[in-house]
């Protein structure tokens, strides 16, 4: 039987420049420079893998629908995106953050529906209902830390790294969400009917992750 | 209004075009007959029922999927079906009372709240098998053998068939004595593949080491066929309860492959799909054409309990309109004769004739006929035209 054919969406940025040694360890090497490119999809030097970078958010969709066969996506986009329709088998440990919530530094509770403006509103609305708050949901795609100061919001939602940007907004990290970190997420058909080769991608992955930790 | 979109469709509802149509009406009839000729007996189950018969045993998911309405005649809530299996379960557990196997077919739309994934309809076309009172391994054989001839049928191309089995995670659980709430996450993560989440999960919840080992191991059974001999090995000193199913699924596997032979079986031991509602072996088909199952089925013993009877149950269905997508057969309608607008009892005798022997003949509306170009269209490559033996068929 022939190497059935594989396709492994990534995503351009932090993600991309920590997993490709990853992938390079289980011997997956794209055959030219991913960041130069002005290409989306690439072939690697095995003739049965190929590589397509594509937005963060949409790996779940090109793997939920099979266009894709494994996908590189941080947990934060699955959480939002809903983890149901993928196997979720490796946490690549790498581009890690926090999904926290934070508000301005000595902020009076407030009063009424607490108001609150993230990208993440799955997250959120799961989040907030789980502990009993009813709140007002304000999807914003960016600068989340100016919608408190500017009166649009009471908190945020948002991926924390260092907090720097918090602090230079006059916000604290609250409360921890979840821990973030990329993860490899599989169709589930491919992962049936292609089960040996992927098997094998993941199981290099997975000796390569544990070298570096 | 100019503005106003009167022929937008609601989303994930479509409607079927003439050529379409064709190939799925050729299919449906052929799936029917190809049921009947294995004993299947057609059911045509209501569009619409008391929503607690239409819920029964199923999981919270059917309940969200199905559309609801008040009966303005009994004040109870009323569900259109988003799945006809608990109706065919119904018809055989009180309806019928028949002692032996029941083995009943149907073709029926369903309606969906929301799509069961991307790009899917929300009006699909179900098309299943199911058999009752029979709980062997022989009833399973033949609907997994049943289902793969409807995919052949339909000319599906490369098709997996992935078996596994409820109750070897259910009788691995129940022998660590996993509390719920733990068995809930652990069946997420388990869902999900996550092996990381599962090993941790497990670490903290199941003290005695072997049966821990044998959970974790059987996350990982999942793969070609080499995966059942592994499992026989790694379980045979498991609890009978676990090795019970395990036998059980190595004998349906054996009996298919002996019916038919080079089918392509795959196992995932972990398949837990429909846990709440499956109770024994459980089968998928795949093709590499598209990124879900194809067609699904499995054991679901006792459905039919609160409808009177308790009986062992098994069966499958799939979505006519994946099967047409999906489908490489040529399924062209073929060509139709144009006939002139006349009174003439003499064409009407040739018509009858060639309507008889399966042909199509379009009646022209105006005299003369309309031109080749315009008969093309209507899809006709013939026309009757009166020579000089009376009227003959020729070509455009």
């Amino acid at each position: 039987m022939t190497t059935p054919s594989l396709v492994i969406a990534l995503t351009k940025g932090r993600i991309l420049d920590e997993v490709l040694p990853l992938l390079a360890q289980a011997n997956i090497v794209p055959s030219e420079d991913i960041e130069k490119s002005r290409k989306l999809i690439f072939d690697t030097n095995l003739p049965h893998v190929r590589l397509m970078v594509i937005r963060g958010s949409d790996v779940p969709t090109y793997v939920e629908f099979g266009s894709a066969d494994i996908g590189v996506v941080g947990k934060d986009l699955l959480l939002e995106y809903g983890d149901e329709a993928f196997y979720e088998p490796l946490d690549l440990g790498i581009a890690r953050c926090r999904l926290m919530t934070a508000e301005p530094i000595d902020r009076p509770a407030p009063t009424g529906r607490l108001r609150v403006a993230t990208k993440f509103v799955n997250i959120a609305k799961r989040y907030f209902a789980e502990r009993g708050t009813q709140i007002e949901l304000i999807k914003l795609n960016g600068a989340l830390e100016l919608a408190p100061s500017m009166g649009l919001a009471d908190a945020i939602v948002d991926i924390v790294d260092t907090g720097k940007t918090l602090t230079a907004n006059g916000l604290e990290a609250k409360e921890l969400i979840a821990n973030v970190s990329s993860r490899i997420i599989v169709n589930k058909a491919s992962m049936k009917i292609k089960n040996a080769a992927i098997r094998e991608v993941l199981a290099q992955l997975g000796e390569a992750v544990a070298r570096n930790n | 209004m100019t503005t106003a979109k009167r022929w937008l469709l609601p989303d994930g509802v479509e409607e079927i075009l003439p050529r379409e149509a064709y190939k799925l009406e050729t299919l449906r009839r052929g799936l029917l007959d190809l049921y009947g000729s294995w004993g299947y007996e057609l059911v045509i189950t209501p569009l619409i029922e008391f929503l607690d018969s239409l819920l029964v045993g199923s999981s919270h998911d059917l309940d969200l999927h199905t559309f609801k309405i008040t009966d303005q005649l009994s004040g109870r809530m009323m569900g259109i079906r988003a799945d006809i299996t608990p109706q065919a379960a119904r018809i055989d557990a009180h309806c019928l009372n028949r002692e032996g196997p029941v083995r009943l077919c149907y073709a029926d739309s369903v309606l969906h709240t929301k799509p069961r994934g991307l790009l899917t309809s929300r009006v699909p076309i179900r098309v299943g098998a199911e058999l009752y009172g029979h709980a062997g391994v022989e009833c399973d054989i033949e609907l997994i053998c049943l289902m793969h001839a409807t995919l052949e049928a339909a000319a599906v191309p490369e098709i997996h068939h992935v078996l596994g089995h409820v109750g070897i995670f259910r009788a691995l659980v129940d022998a660590a004595g996993i509390e719920s709430a733990t068995e809930a996450a652990l069946f997420d993560a388990v869902q999900r593949k996550a092996f990381d989440e599962i090993e941790a999960l497990l670490a903290d919840s199941v003290a005695d080491q072997p049966l821990r080992a044998l959970l974790n191991k059987l996350t990982q059974l999942s793969g070609d066929e080499n995966v059942l001999d592994e499992a026989l090995a790694a379980f045979a000193d498991a609890p009978e309860a676990v090795r019970a199913p395990l036998q059980e699924l190595a004998q349906i596997a054996a009996g298919v492959r002996a019916r038919v032979p080079g089918i392509r079986l795959c196992f995932d031991l972990c398949e837990l799909r429909g846990y709440q509602y499956h109770t024994g072996v459980v089968f998928a088909a795949y093709s590499p054409v598209h990124g879900r199952a194809v067609a699904k089925g499995g054991r679901y013993d006792d459905i039919g309990e609160v409808f009177g009877r308790a009986r062992p149950a098994s069966g499958f269905d799939c979505d006519l309109k994946t099967l047409v997508k999906l489908s490489q057969a040529e399924c062209v309608k073929p060509a139709a004769i144009a006939a002139p607008l006349s009174t003439d009892p003499a064409l009407a005798l040739v018509v009858d004739a060639l309507r008889a022997a399966g042909e199509t003949v379009v009646a022209s509306l105006v005299e003369p006929m309309a031109a080749s170009a315009e008969l093309f269209e209507q899809g006709c490559d013939r026309r009757i035209v009166k020579g000089d033996n009376g009227w003959q068929v020729e070509s455009l």
